[in-house]
């Protein structure tokens, strides 16, 4: 029985017709050449025990690199007495969203406002310093932390500014409909190396004398800013979709502007766009490396430093797999929620 | 004399260069039911969305509840909390069920605690019968249903008066008679009413007047049994001639 439908399974999947045999059997084929080379040497062949280079004698990966240089790839520069504070943060941000799949739907209004509010705060403070917390300097942050961090700014600032700016765009209003047009096919017209170069270098020069924005500010600034730009165009999208009979509808009940925006026409634009909007923080995740060319090093840039090490030369490979892996996993996890979004929300629309 | 509750002035309309209504004059008293006709294009909706301001008036003036509707629209929510309207689309939000469609505005607008809102809501479900509905979404309803909850999510807000924008028009024949008795018992409540509508029976049953309307004129109006015994331009009769067949 079992074997029947395994059968009955490659038939139809694989070998439904002499053309699609074909394909299924060079795809095979491909895949048994290339797959044993690739395990032997990730998982075979690879050393996996010791602390130096000189330990790594096979000739798989040699995955000791990894490991030694696993702390910095993760929280870059920053002291290692005080790591407890990076992770401390990112633990209240996992158990915040965790949170949220346990409880009532009409509670989870309490949990946007305090990561989108208050946990920004606590992890600022908890990271950089203050309140009898010592100082660290941004320039000591770093690795995989500074991704999640860049990324989470970029989120939480890009995605109401873009909101707004979708608004401003279909505004009556001269000149908020043209101030937003403008903003946004400026910020979409221009590369984002350009804009973190911009903030970097340029920036400080039009600052007047003695006032210091911190770079790291400045550059996750540009990128939110950057990114707000593409968040609008989106949720414009979603806007348009609607029938305008929703606007009269609401119109009709008392609603001034803003009550007829966020409870009835958002709601059901930024929906629609879930996965347009989910395409857009993916990328900004994955853009978040383009911040090695003003010299700050996340994960990516991270892994650049250990492998030009000269103790640790020829082992990009190792590292560029690792980096590879872990933006996979993260992007999977959003597009898989984003996904889960989306079915919760179509069920309610039939 | 009784209270007028609805007053137009010389009311004119463009779109651009296309003169939508021309001078239009009439008043509705409290608690009158009016019955809006004419064939398409005449400007009968046109006219009763300028009573909410959902269509702008370029000349004349109205006044609702004497608060004037501003040409620009200024101040027009004021105006609008007073008026419930039901639409020809239904209009319902489909992303909310349709007790939250009904308790929404209440709450907001009219910041009565969501509890209450609740109950109120509920009592106009049940006033249209759908009151088992209320958890559902939009989308799980018959066009009827919908339509008889748009109109408890409009009486929610205790309007001083109903608009109805041709409410049966998107409806099929059965469900069209099951609205129909929700405005019939509507009316016989003492509500203010605006109907624009094709539906002669019904304008029969409750209107106290009815207005005909062509080319963006009224060109009748009229007490309703006058109206159907002895309509005098030759428009309304060819109209009533063509609608009663």
């Amino acid at each position: 029985m079992q074997i029947e439908n395994i059968k009955n399974w490659l038939k139809i999947n694989l070998f439904s017709s002499w053309y699609y045999s074909l394909i299924s059997i060079i795809i095979i084929y491909y895949f048994l050449l290339i797959f044993p080379k690739f395990l032997d040497w990730a998982v075979f062949n690879a050393t996996f025990i010791g602390n130096e280079k000189s330990d790594c004698k096979s000739s798989g990966a040699c995955w000791v690199f990894i490991k030694v240089w696993f702390n910095k790839l993760i929280y870059g520069f920053y002291p290692e007495k005080d790591l407890w504070r990076i992770n401390l943060s990112f633990f209240i941000l996992i158990f915040t969203i965790s949170l949220s799949f346990f409880i009532k739907d009409k509670f989870k209004i309490y949990i946007l406002f305090f990561l989108i509010l208050i946990f920004p705060i606590i992890a600022f403070v908890l990271i950089k310093g203050g309140f009898g917390l010592e100082y660290i300097e941004t320039r000591e942050w770093g690795g995989l932390s500074l991704t999640f961090i860049l990324t989470f700014f970029g989120i939480i600032f890009a995605f109401p500014l873009g909101i707004l700016l979708a608004l401003g765009r279909r505004s009556e209003l001269f000149f908020i409909r043209y101030f937003s047009l403008l903003f946004i096919e400026f910020w979409r017209g221009i590369p984002l190396i350009t804009v973190i170069f911009a903030a970097a270098i340029m920036f400080p020069i039009f600052l007047p004398q003695g006032l210091n924005v911190d770079k790291l500010l400045r550059v996750a600034v540009g990128i939110a800013i950057f990114e707000s730009a593409y968040i609008a165009e989106v949720v414009r999208g979603g806007l348009q979709s609607l029938p305008k009979g929703q606007y009269e509808a609401a119109k009709s009940l008392g609603m001034g502007y803003w009550k007829m925006n966020f409870l009835v026409i958002l709601p059901q634009a930024i929906k629609a766009v879930i996965p347009g909007i989910t395409n857009t923080f993916i990328a900004l995740f994955k853009d978040t490396p383009l911040i090695i060319l003003v010299g700050l090093l996340e994960l990516l840039g991270m892994v650049n430093l250990a492998k030009s090490n000269s103790y640790w030369l020829g082992l990009a490979v190792e590292g560029y797999l690792f980096v590879g892996i872990i933006f996979w996993f993260f992007s999977f996890i959003l597009s898989r929620y984003s996904q889960n979004l989306e079915k919760k929300f179509s069920s309610e629309r039939y | 004399m009784s209270e007028k509750i609805i007053e137009f002035r010389k009311v004119n309309k463009y779109y651009g260069k296309f003169h939508a209504l021309k001078d239009i004059n009439f008043n509705v008293n409290k608690g009158e039911k009016i019955v809006i006709c004419g064939p398409s294009g005449s400007g009968k909706s046109t006219l009763i969305r300028c009573i909410n301001g959902l269509e702008q008036h370029q000349d004349g003036d109205i006044i609702v509840q004497g608060n004037v509707v501003e040409k620009t629209l200024k101040n027009i929510e004021v105006v609008r909390k007073e008026i419930g309207m039901v639409f020809q689309q239904f209009n319902l939000f489909p992303h909310l069920t349709i007790l939250d469609n009904c308790a929404l505005a209440p709450t907001w607008v009219k910041k009565i605690p969501k509890k209450k809102a609740e109950e109120i809501a509920m009592e106009h479900l049940k006033m249209v019968k759908i009151s088992e509905q209320a958890n559902k979404f939009p989308g799980q309803l018959s066009g009827g249903q919908q339509q008889r909850a748009a109109i408890a999510r409009a009486l929610c807000m205790s309007p001083q008066i109903m608009l109805f924008d041709e409410p049966t028009s998107a409806l099929d024949a059965e469900m069209i008679k099951e609205v129909l008795e929700i405005m019939i018992d509507l009316a016989k409540a003492g509500m203010t009413m605006v109907v624009v509508s094709h539906e002669m029976g019904f304008a029969k049953t409750v209107a106290d007047r009815v207005i005909f309307m062509d080319d963006g004129k009224i060109v009748e109006i009229k007490k309703t049994k006058e109206f159907f015994e002895n309509p005098e331009n030759e428009r309304t009769k060819l109209f009533l001639s063509q609608i009663l067949k």
